[in-house]
C-alpha cells in the first residue's frame, strides 16, 4: 500500500509518500530531513500527539491555565485525556511547568503558564 | 519624561526588540502593553509549534512568552501594563492614556496585528450572534473560558481557524466544515493534517457562505454550491492586517491594501527614529521570525541613539 502523510514536524510540511506492508513502512520518500522519517514510521506504527487545553483554576488573576501533555500521548487516547483534563480544578497560585495530573499514558499533564493569585 | 527607547507593545515582537537594544547598551527602555499581562498574543496560543527555530524545541505560545518575559524581569526592563499609547508625533513625543508624555529618543513599533474583520465580508443575509472571529472566539475559549458554540461551520482557512476547529472539536463542539473560497488553504499543511484530518473535519475548497441564516442566534448558512448547512456558530478566518492605526498618526508611510509598513533595510520607518517589528510591519507566519526581525530592529534602534 501507498499512502501520503503530512510531517507536522515543522512548519515546511513535507509530503511524504510511504510504501506500507501489513502496518510497517518499507520505504519513504518526499521528507526533506531525518525528522519525516521518523514521523511517518510513528505515524504508521503508533500514532500519537501532544495535547494542549485549558485547566480551571480558582483565585487566580484569570479563570483558566493552559496545560499540555509532557510527552506524546497516543492518538486514540486524545479524547481520553481531555476527560481527564476537564475534571481537574486548580487553586492559585499555579507555576510554570507545574504537574497538573500525574502519570497519565505514560506522561504527566504540566501548566504551560503562571497564575498569580489575584 | 525622556526615555532613550519606547517600545509599543509587549507581544514576541516587543519583548525580543527590548530585550535585544538592552544587549546593545540601551538602558533607559519602556515596554507600554494594553493588556494586564506581557506576552501579547502569545498567552491565547496555547497550541505547540512555536520555537523550533529559535530554540530547537516545540513550545506552546505562553511557554514561548514566558522566555522572553523571564529574560525582560531578569535585566529589570521597565515595562507598563494596561497602558495604551494614544498618540505618537513626527518628533517622537508618545502620549500614554495616563496623560504621561514621554520624549523618546527611538521608537519600536510592536503593535502586532489583528484580524480582517467580517464587515470587509459580503454576505447577504441577517446579522445574528453567533458569529466570532477565530481569534476573539480563540480568547473566549483559552483566556475567559466561554465555549461560543456546539455546531460550528470556520469560513476561511487561515491557520488561526485550522487552530480553533480542533481546539472546539477537543472541547466537544461539532465543527461541520471549514469552508475556503480559494483552491488552496492559507494554513500551513501540518495545521490541516494536526487539526483538520486528525478529526475528520472536512476542508472544502472553492466553496464559501453566500447567506447566514437566523434571527437571534446563527441557525446554520447556505454555500456557494447551494448545501444548506446548520450550526449555531460562525468563526471567520479570513487573514490578518497589520495594527496600524497608531503608526499613521506620526506619518509612518503604509503600503496600501495591505496596510505593511514600508520601512528601510534596518526597519526604520519613514519617520526619524522610530522602527517597526514583527507582524505590524508585515504578517508573519512563525512568530521564529517575528523574533528574528525584533532583535535586529532593537540593535537598529540602539545604533541610531548611540550615533
Ligand atoms: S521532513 Fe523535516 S523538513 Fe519536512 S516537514 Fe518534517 S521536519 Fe520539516
Amino acid at each position: 500500500m501507498e499512502k501520503t502523510y503530512t510531517c507536522i514536524n515543522c512548519p515546511l510540511g513535507c509530503q511524504v509518500k510511504a510504501v506500507i506492508s501489513e502496518g510497517k513502512v518499507i520505504s519513504l520518500s518526499g521528507n526533506t530531513c531525518e525528522k519525516g522519517e521518523k514521523y511517518v514510521v510513528k505515524e504508521v506504527e503508533r500514532p500519537s500527539r501532544l495535547v494542549t487545553s485549558t485547566v480551571k483554576v480558582i483565585g487566580g488573576r484569570g479563570p483558566l491555565v493552559s496545560v499540555r501533555t509532557r510527552e506524546e500521548i497516543p492518538k486514540e487516547h486524545i479524547f481520553d485525556v481531555m476527560d481527564e483534563i476537564n475534571k481537574v480544578v486548580l487553586k492559585a497560585p499555579v507555576g510554570l511547568g507545574d504537574v497538573i495530573i500525574k502519570d497519565i499514558f505514560g506522561t504527566d499533564v504540566i501548566s504551560t503558564c503562571e497564575m498569580e493569585e489575584k | 519624561m525622556k526615555k532613550d527607547l519606547v517600545v509599543i507593545g509587549a507581544g514576541p515582537a516587543g519583548l525580543a526588540a527590548a530585550i535585544s537594544a538592552y544587549e546593545e547598551g540601551i538602558r533607559d527602555i519602556l515596554i507600554v502593553e494594553r493588556d494586564n499581562l506581557l506576552g501579547g498574543i502569545l498567552n491565547q496560543c496555547i497550541h505547540p509549534g512555536f520555537g523550533l527555530f529559535t530554540f530547537g524545541e516545540e513550545l506552546t505560545g505562553p511557554e514561548y512568552a514566558a522566555r522572553y518575559i523571564a529574560k525582560v524581569k531578569e535585566l529589570g526592563i521597565e515595562y507598563m501594563l494596561d497602558t495604551m499609547v494614544m498618540d505618537i508625533t513626527r518628533d517622537k513625543v508618545v502620549t500614554l492614556s495616563s496623560g504621561l508624555k514621554l520624549e523618546a529618543g527611538a521608537i519600536i513599533l510592536a503593535m502586532g496585528c489583528r484580524e480582517r474583520p467580517r464587515g470587509a465580508l459580503n454576505i447577504s443575509g441577517t446579522r445574528p450572534s453567533g458569529i466570532f472571529t477565530a481569534g476573539t472566539a480563540q480568547r473566549l475559549m483559552n483566556i475567559e473560558g466561554y465555549m461560543p458554540g456546539k455546531e460550528v461551520v470556520i469560513l476561511g482557512s487561515g491557520d488561526i481557524g485550522l487552530i480553533m476547529a480542533r481546539r472546539m472539536t477537543l472541547e466537544g463542539a461539532k465543527v461541520k466544515m471549514v469552508v475556503e473560497i480559494k483552491e488552496k488553504s492559507g494554513g500551513l499543511a501540518r495545521n490541516i493534517a494536526q487539526c483538520l484530518d486528525d478529526f475528520n473535519i472536512p476542508l472544502l475548497l472553492n466553496t464559501t457562505v453566500t447567506k447566514i441564516h437566523g434571527k437571534d442566534r446563527v441557525t446554520g448558512v447556505t454555500l456557494s454550491t447551494g448545501e444548506y448547512v446548520s450550526c449555531d456558530t460562525i468563526l471567520l478566518s479570513v487573514g490578518l492586517i497589520p495594527e496600524n492605526e497608531l503608526s499613521k498618526k506620526c506619518g509612518v508611510r503604509l503600503e496600501e491594501g495591505s496596510n505593511n509598513i514600508i520601512c528601510s533595510e534596518d526597519l526604520m520607518t519613514d519617520v526619524d527614529g522610530v522602527f517597526c517589528s514583527g507582524n505590524v510591519h508585515h504578517v508573519h507566519d512563525l512568530v521564529d521570525n517575528v523574533t528574528k526581525e525584533a532583535i535586529k530592529a532593537g540593535k537598529s534602534a540602539a545604533i541610531y541613539l548611540r550615533r
